[in-house]
């Protein structure tokens, strides 16, 4: 591959990474992969109005409830990201 | 195998809904989305009541609806936001009564994802411009505009993404005819995601945004952004912008944001108010808990606005803005009244409150006043320092109010809904009846009920008398044409005549020229004023003037059989002759010169009304005893000539021609149908073709096992018909289609139309020595509900096999169970503390339980009789334990005794799952079954989800283990365990010594017992795995489940493998066998695999029609009931897999998703035929139904006859 073209494909990577949020790249630490998964996931329960329902039920909280603790989630799903090595 | 999927009742949930006026007319309409489906529902404001107009699948999911109108307009169109990836503007076609796609704009992706559009939708209010958002990041901008010819027009979007920001909620702002601009409620992650010490996600700041479309141009900038309360989680428009004509301001723009326990108001450059939200004051509240407003709705009158906010209690309150022009200068709250919790609340113009309840039952209120001048307490943020503002990062000091009924809202009308099922069982439990019931649990918290449903329309009487004998006909008359309701009712006696004269009272009357001395035949209101009796021995034709000319029958002959029309009568005489007569133009009735010879005595007759502008019917089709129908003409130019002819397996017992509109046949003109009755009760339906009088498309169906009777009546003024057999049928139009119902009513011997004042569509009918007069409230209703309270959300219940008795199970989370509540009140008033018991008493089933804290449970076990619909017994859990799941178990140690056993937890949290311990309650059937006896608790240490009898013992499971137990005297006692489960059993079925275990994550596991040994072992599982809810074994070998994505699946394991495993008799074989893919040493196969778009609550093999096939039924969490139906032959499956291939092309979705990605929304579709979307073969254009038909090398009516089998012989419906 010549320089060029791996400078194309990378712009272009980069590209499609800051286009589709949660996309995934070789240097994605198990934190990140986590968080899009939950951020993945609390958005697809709300999308969904029968995922909504059965959640309110088995907490017996309104339907608005679960949607706005799901959400709220979304901002912080598994807790503050693990410390940087200084290294 | 091969399925073909039926939604019995489609779901009932509301998720949303919209006003506006759809039609164009003057009238206020409501969209709603079920979630999968769309529904206009109309107002009357007369009468308060709603009518479903239309009703369609979208084969998507709806996310998000929003009603907007082009400035100048006056007709309303609808924005869908679904998970096709696509927008979508409806228009509403009242001249087809349809959905009509008017652009369908695509944007990304299908499903519902995080970084895809489609879950918020706001439109300007001017009607300029919508913004479609995603729940992260995208917001796309649309500019809406006419085009020269006045179309709608869509522009392409413009983007309006931030990065890394979570979106809670947009609105678009009112502004008048500035630029169009949203507003929207975000918070970004960036930094919370890069800081370890959690310290930028504690200061995460929600951010209030404006965006503004620059409709010169034509991009959208960020105007302005500031951070509002952290809690934050819902915007409401507020109205602004200058009135056209003058100076004067609507209101002051921007927006309410709703926040936990307040209220702030909010714009660009002015000051904030901020009010709190009132709470109940509750003894027992959880002082920590905030509350929210869940749905919010604004409506404007003329010079003036208010908020109606809905708060997760349920408590509606009013809001409202005092305003100097753009100044806000007080934002005040109050307690308006408390109605259920709603997805969405709707106000109409016409005074009436739409509450579309997130669970349960949907209503519509009547404004009776809007809590103006009550003395109600009202909290202004100019009673607060700085507007409420002074402090926003500390909550203001909480406000209360007291709960109490209804005071400025009446209810008028509600919608029946299922939603959610929970648990449901297909039996036939009532006596007199062929088909089974549908028993469902329903409902969350204080308002579930247990209800029954039977297919059938409901029938609400009216009157019910004696009568001194038995009749055995009835019929009532106008007596002139124009006549608006009925004058007399006329009883025909085995000896005589009774008239009865419809006033004040119904009473006998003498003097009207009936005969009374013979039985009658026919009555008819004849011409303009003239009525007609036929008796066994001539027609009396009597003239308004009372003069009576009667024909008499020749002598040694009488008249076996008569029809009447209001031109035309024909008689049959016992010689087996016709007599035909007719109405000519000075009212005379003049007998045909000949008779006609049949050749057979004839058994029925039947001559279609007179079509509209002619002067005669056509046609008369004759039932004769050698099994035979002929149709005569009664045209001048050929009378009472044979002109086709029909056999029949059973002599006639009765024929109906009438005109029924059934778009499926002909979209604009009614088809005549004729209905042969035969005396083996089952019924023909042929279609007349109203040119050569042939009778084409043949249709039968049993009816019953009497002979049939069939006679013309109107519903809704439309022509219909009445089959009675041992049931009765009612053949009628709705929504262009035509339906054919059993009504829920005991049998009856003859009926007839009934009008009057008081009851205008009415039916009369007569059933043994009974008069009845009732009517039919709903029509288009397939499923008729009878309903029971119940005090929890119902989790489970399982029949008694010997007595009639349910035994349910019903527990709620976060909820003092009424004995605890007590107990607590009582050390509240021990410590001194004053109570106001008109709080504590409020009735649960309208303004729901107080809310406990988090593992605090209240729980019961129900006995209910499910015939009459009471509660028989009720034994409340104590120790805050909660029911999760029961069996009834015959323990072979103590003889086969019957046992009901109830697996309970006690303080259980539900995320992370854990309690503190487990328990099997052992009770013994005491009264019959009426009542339990506690015998013994055995701990376990987890919750115990599945239990079932297993051969004289009883399996558990328990978490992740499965056990096998058997009775002790103090304990049950643990004999065998396998705890290789995936995550946590769910359901359990057994066969033999097969046992299917569900699991929660891991699809359906094959174990077995081996009693030699005493193992319990694991031979085989899936490969997929699977979040199983409803579990049914099919046969030995197979098992059909859903899963909590809204998918059915039939999985079976290789005959091979059963029998070897049948055959080791030990299980030493699977215990060595080596394990493949991590799991069982073998795999179940995929047999079927459909998208059913709803969560599957419960599934199970049974027969829906006596002697029919067995199907399986399932039940959704949102209302839906469907079946599957396997297939029988392989022409069928190879006709209607290219029929729904043919309806999928020509029959696109009304919110752009693809119907056969839907159906394979996580895995492709496999040998399951939609036979959803296949049905709607019948509202095609007929230029396409044919061209279809043609592919297929049938005619359109042999498609739609084949259609119609499916459904009939499977479900009956």
């Amino acid at each position: 591959m010549s320089s060029e073209l791996r400078y194309t494909a990378n712009t272009q990577l980069e590209h499609l990474h800051a286009r589709y949020t949660g996309t995934g790249h070789a240097d994605l630490t198990k934190y990140e992969w986590l968080t899009h998964q939950h951020r993945d996931t609390l958005a697809s329960i709300v999308g969904h109005p029968t995922l909504n329902s059965y959640l309110a039920i088995a907490e017996n909280e309104s339907i608005g409830r679960i949607k706005f603790e799901m959400t709220e989630r979304m901002l912080q799903p598994c807790g503050p990201p693990p410390p940087k090595d200084e290294d | 195998m091969h399925l073909y999927n039926l939604t019995l009742q489609a779901p009932t949930a509301i998720t949303q809904a919209i006003v506006g006026n759809f039609s164009g007319a003057r009238q206020q309409e409501i969209i709603v989305s079920h979630g999968t489906r769309l529904e206009l529902l109309r107002p009357d404001p007369q009468t308060g009541k709603v009518a479903t107009v239309i009703a369609s699948d979208v084969f998507g999911s709806i996310r998000s609806l929003a009603a907007f109108r082009l400035t100048g307009g006056t007709k309303d169109y609808a924005i869908v936001g679904s998970d096709s990836g696509r927008i979508v503007i409806l228009d509403y076609d009242p001249k087809t009564s349809s959905f009509v796609k008017l652009h369908q704009e695509t944007y990304g992706k299908s499903g519902a994802r995080r970084i895809v559009p489609g879950q918020y939708l706001a439109v300007d209010p001017k009607g300029r411009s919508v913004m479609i958002a995603a729940m992260e990041k995208a917001k796309l901008v649309y500019i809406l505009n006419r085009d020269a010819a006045a179309n709608l027009t869509i522009s392409s979007p413009l983007e309006a993404h931030k990065n890394a920001a979570i979106i809670h909620h947009i609105v678009g702002l009112d502004v008048g005819f500035e630029n169009p601009t949203f507003a929207a409620l975000e918070v970004d992650y960036s930094e919370s995601d890069q800081d370890p010490s959690g310290e930028a996600f504690n200061n995460a700041e929600k951010l209030l945004t404006y965006y503004e479309l620059d409709l010169g141009l034509n991009h959208v900038v960020r105007k302005w952004s500031a951070a509002t309360d952290p809690r934050a989680n819902l915007l409401v428009q507020v109205p602004g912008g200058q009135v056209a004509a003058s100076d004067r301001y609507d209101g002051p723009s921007g927006v309410l944001v709703c926040c936990e326990d307040h209220i702030i108001y909010r714009h660009m450059d002015a000051p904030q108010h901020r009010v709190p939200i009132p709470r109940r004051r509750h003894p027992l509240e959880d002082p920590d808990r905030g509350l929210i407003i869940v749905s919010a709705v604004m409506h404007k009158m003329k010079g003036a606005f208010f908020f109606l906010l809905q708060s997760e209690e349920g408590d509606l309150y009013k809001v409202t803005i005092e305003h100097e022009e753009e100044e806000v200068k007080a934002v005040k709250i109050k307690y308006f009244d408390t109605v259920p919790v709603a997805s969405s609340l709707c106000i109409l113009k016409s005074g009436f409150l739409f509450v579309a309840s997130e669970f349960g039952n949907h209503y519509l209120y009547q404004f009776q006043k809007l809590g103006d001048d009550d003395d109600e307490p009202e909290f202004s943020s100019t009673s607060y320092p700085a507007f409420g503002m002074e402090e926003p990062a500390l909550p203001l000091p909480r406000a209360y109010f007291k709960p109490r009924g209804l005071e400025n809202l009446a209810l008028a009308d509600e919608l029946e809904s299922l939603d959610p099922i929970l648990d449901a069982k297909v039996m036939n439990l009532l006596p007199n009846s062929d088909t089974p019931q549908f028993f469902t649990a329903c409902g969350r918290g204080s308002r579930s009920s247990f209800r029954m449903l039977r297919h059938g329309l409901e029938v609400e009487e009216v009157v019910s008398s004696d009568l001194p004998g038995i009749p055995n006909a009835v019929w009532t008359t106008k007596v002139k044409e124009d006549d608006a309701f009925d004058s007399y009712i006329i009883l025909s006696f085995v000896n005589g005549t009774l008239v009865l004269s419809i006033g004040e009272t119904i009473e006998e009357v003498q003097d009207t020229g009936f005969l009374s001395s013979a039985p009658t035949l026919a009555v008819q209101q004849i011409g303009e004023d003239a009525l007609l009796q036929v008796h066994p021995q001539g027609i009396r034709h009597v003239l308004s003037d009372r003069r009576v000319n009667e024909w008499r029958a020749p002598p040694g002959k009488s008249i076996v059989t008569a029809t009447t029309n209001k031109r035309q009568v024909v008689v049959a005489l016992s010689s087996a002759e016709l007599v035909y007569f007719e109405l000519d133009l000075e009212g005379q009735l003049n007998e045909f010169q000949d008779r006609k010879a049949m050749g057979s005595t004839v058994l029925a007759l039947s001559v279609g009304e007179v079509p509209e502008g002619r002067q005669r019917m056509p046609f008369l089709a004759v039932g004769c005893e050698d099994q035979t129908v002929r149709i005569i003409s009664l045209d001048p130019e050929s009378t009472l000539e044979t002109i086709s002819l029909q056999a029949l397996t059973a002599p006639p017992s009765s024929i109906c021609i009438a005109d029924i509109l059934d778009a499926s046949i002909n979209k604009s003109h009614p088809t005549t149908f004729v209905n042969i009755g035969l005396q083996n009760g089952v019924l023909l339906r042929t279609v007349l073709d109203p040119n050569t009088g042939q009778l084409t498309d043949t249709r039968t169906r049993f009816l019953g096992t009497r002979p049939i009777r069939l006679l013309r009546i109107q519903t809704q003024r439309n022509p219909a018909i009445l089959a009675l057999s041992s049931r009765s049928w009612l053949n009628y139009t709705h929504q262009n289609l035509m339906h054919f119902t059993p009504l829920i009513l005991d049998t009856l011997d003859y009926a007839w139309s009934f009008s009057a004042e008081l009851c205008p569509e009415g039916l009369i009918g007569i059933a043994g020595s009974t008069l009845r007069i009732f009517q039919i409230p709903k029509l288009g209703q397939k499923l008729k509900q009878d309903s029971m309270p119940l005090s929890y959300t119902p989790r489970k219940f399982i029949p008694h096999p010997a007595n009639r008795y349910f035994y349910l199970i019903e527990g709620d989370h976060r909820t003092y169970s009424d004995e605890v509540a007590a107990q607590k009140l009582d050390e509240l008033r021990s410590k001194g503390k004053m109570i106001d018991d008109e709080v504590i008493n409020l009735p649960p089933e309208v303004f729901g339980r107080i809310k406990a804290p988090a593992g605090q449970w209240a729980s019961n076990i129900r006995i209910i009789d499910p015939v009459d619909y009471k509660t028989v017994n009720v034994i409340s859990l104590d120790n805050n334990e909660c029911a999760f799941s029961l069996a009834v178990v015959p323990f072979a140690a103590r003889g086969g005794e019957l046992h009901l056993v109830v697996g309970t937890a006690q303080e259980t949290y539900l995320s992370p799952r854990s309690c503190k311990s487990g328990f099997l309650r052992t009770y013994r059937f005491t009264e019959d079954g009426a009542g339990l006896e506690l015998l013994h608790k055995t701990e376990t240490d987890d919750v115990p989800l599945a239990v079932m009898p297993f051969q004289g013992r009883l399996v558990a499971g328990v978490g992740k283990a499965l056990r096998i137990y058997d009775i002790g005297k103090k304990k049950l006692l643990r004999k065998v365990e396998n705890k290789s489960f995936g995550s946590v059993i769910v359901n359990l079925n057994t066969q033999g010594s097969r046992i299917l275990v569900g699991d929660m994550q891991e699809s359906v596991y094959f174990a077995v017992y081996k009693a030699p040994e005493n193992r319990l072992l694991i031979f085989a599982d899936d490969a997929q795995p699977r979040w199983v809810t409803a579990v049914c074994m099919v046969d030995y070998t197979t098992v059909a489940a859903g899963d909590r994505f809204g998918n059915v699946f039939v999985n079976r394991l290789d005959m091979k493998v059963s029998e070897q495993v049948d055959d080791d008799p030990t299980g030493a074989g699977i215990l060595h066998e080596k394990g493949l893919l991590m799991g069982a040493p073998h795999k179940t196969k995929m047999l079927c695999h459909f998208h059913v778009g709803d969560l599957v609550t419960s599934i199970q093999k049974v027969a829906l029609v006596a002697g029919g096939r067995e199907v399986l039924v399932y039940t959704g969490l949102h209302g839906t009931v469907g079946m599957l139906v396997p297939f029988v032959s392989k022409e069928d499956v190879d006709f209607i897999a290219t029929l729904e291939q043919h309806v999928r092309s020509e029959q696109p979705s009304a919110v752009g998703r693809d119907q056969l990605a839907w159906r394979g929304y996580y895995v492709p579709v496999k040998a399951v035929v939609d036979g959803d979307l296949c049905e709607t073969y019948a509202r095609l254009p007929a230029g396409k139904q044919s061209a279809i038909a043609g592919e297929l090398d049938r005619t359109v009516g042999e498609v739609l006859k084949k259609l119609e089998q499916l459904r009939v012989t499977a479900s009956g419906f």
